[in-house]
């Protein structure tokens, strides 16, 4: 490997979080940005060629390295790490009417499920995937909420761009709130 | 089930809730995930057009499957229960002129139903990518231990603290004068004792300076004297994890004192 393409792998080791292109280039100023490309390149094709048990994975704005999917129940049995829990369907629904829809209100969410999501907004809080982004203009000036970085981490999406485009499915998601 | 049809019509589909009330009870069901959920799926079942329910059957089994699955309770599976009986009532109202200007009662509904229907689409998206996710570790998944405080040196100068003293001296307006009791502990005897045991070898623990046994005065008079000496620089107290050992290690400057 090239020292640039060490050097981002040793960063890369030593962080628990992905790291984002712009903090990756202050490790070497010098290096242009199609350079940080190829020495990432580089170090994928490195785990992948010859057969190395994590991979490079863009999420989250940033690169990680990751353990692969066919080690996982191993790992877990030997309770070296566990997966964390997965979401439920209702909380699911939640978030990917906010990913949409940021910033949108808990009026708003609950008008698209037909249910109350008060605790499940709460739970998704709490859980760091979405966050109180900002205040509406309305009555009260409900809170509004928008995902975090932690939702694109925990989805593989490295941006929000890469859900799928409202048009691409059957019927488009409003992208405005419906007037009352 | 006439009864219903004279509810008044609210005029927001949903009321604003009190945020400062949670539901009473949270229905969790594995099947479906809110009354939309449950219609979505008779519709599948019943292989029939969202844009063209057949009205009195959905509603029809709305109802007795809210009944069987113990959701006659459940406001949110009430009202969307209400909502269809009024569309049923309203489609059975006799139209007046031509067909162009006739509201469908189901439009709204329908609205509803396609924006939730891809709302599912998009979860079957992101349950797919989570769980690919989930399949991955990151380094450092494992919760990390409780942090100890940072070992770091105080950065302050003596005009600093002058001045930080000076500031608390024009507060005080008049000085609280305190009677010193003189207090039972032989803090420098504690002192010549850890100098004792320091002089032998470079570290030593608490349990090296304080007998097993040692009474309330001599554990203070230890403790006083340990952070006494750690104020003189004389030596070093660490403690690598809450809740460790203390290690009192000689600082290389005292050996030459």
């Amino acid at each position: 490997m090239s020292p640039l393409a060490k050097l981002l792998e040793a960063a890369l080791f030593a962080s628990d979080r992905p790291v984002p292109l712009d903090e990756l280039h202050a490790l070497d100023p010098e290096s242009s940005p199609a350079a940080f490309a190829m020495a990432l390149d580089e170090i994928r094709e490195c785990y992948d060629n010859q057969g190395h048990g994590v991979e490079l994975v863009e999420l989250g704005g940033g690169w990680q390295v990751l353990t692969r999917p066919e080690f996982t129940e191993t790992i877990e049995r030997a309770q070296l790490a566990s997966r964390p829990q997965r979401l439920s369907s209702a909380a699911l629904e939640t978030l990917a009417i906010v990913a949409y829809r940021q910033p949108i209100g808990r009026a708003d969410i609950e008008e698209i499920r037909g249910v109350s999501v008060g605790g499940m907004l709460k739970t998704l809080l709490e859980r760091g995937l979405i966050d109180v982004v900002g205040r509406a203009e309305g009555l009260g000036r409900p809170l509004l909420y928008g995902t975090t970085p932690a939702f694109l981490e925990q989805f593989a999406l490295r941006h929000l761009g890469e859900l799928p485009r409202a048009d691409e499915l059957a019927v488009a998601l409003r992208a405005e709130p419906r007037p009352l | 089930m006439s009864a219903v049809a004279i509810e008044p019509m609210p005029s927001v589909p949903f009321a604003e809730p009190d945020p400062n009330v949670e539901s009473s009870f949270i229905v969790e069901l594995d099947q479906f995930s809110g009354p939309l959920d449950l219609l979505l799926t008779l519709i599948r079942e019943e292989q029939v057009e969202i844009t063209d329910i057949p009205i009195a059957r959905i509603c029809e089994q709305f109802l007795a499957r809210i009944h069987s699955l113990g959701l006659g309770q459940a406001a949110d599976y009430l009202e969307m229960a209400a909502r269809l009986l009024r569309i049923k009532v309203q489609m059975l109202l006799p139209r007046h002129g031509d067909d162009d200007a006739w509201d469908d009662p189901r439009a709204e509904l329908v609205r509803r139903l396609l924006e939730y229907q891809q709302v599912r689409e998009v979860v079957d998206v992101l349950e797919h990518r989570g769980e690919e996710r989930r399949r991955r570790f990151a380094r450092g998944y494992l919760p990390a231990e409780p942090v100890a405080p940072p070992e770091s040196p105080l950065s302050l100068s003596l005009p600093e603290l002058l001045a930080a003293v000076d500031r608390v001296l024009r507060l005080l307006r008049e000085p609280d004068v305190h009677d010193i009791v003189p207090r039972a502990l032989d803090v420098e005897g504690a002192i010549a004792t850890i100098r004792a045991v320091l002089a032998l070898r470079a570290s030593a623990r608490w349990r090296d300076v304080v007998a097993l046994e040692a009474e309330p005065w001599e554990v203070l008079s230890a403790l006083l004297g340990l952070l006494e000496l750690a104020r003189r620089g004389e030596l070093r107290l660490s403690q690598p994890r809450p809740f460790a050992d203390v290690e009192i290690s000689r600082v290389a400057a005292s050996e030459a004192a």
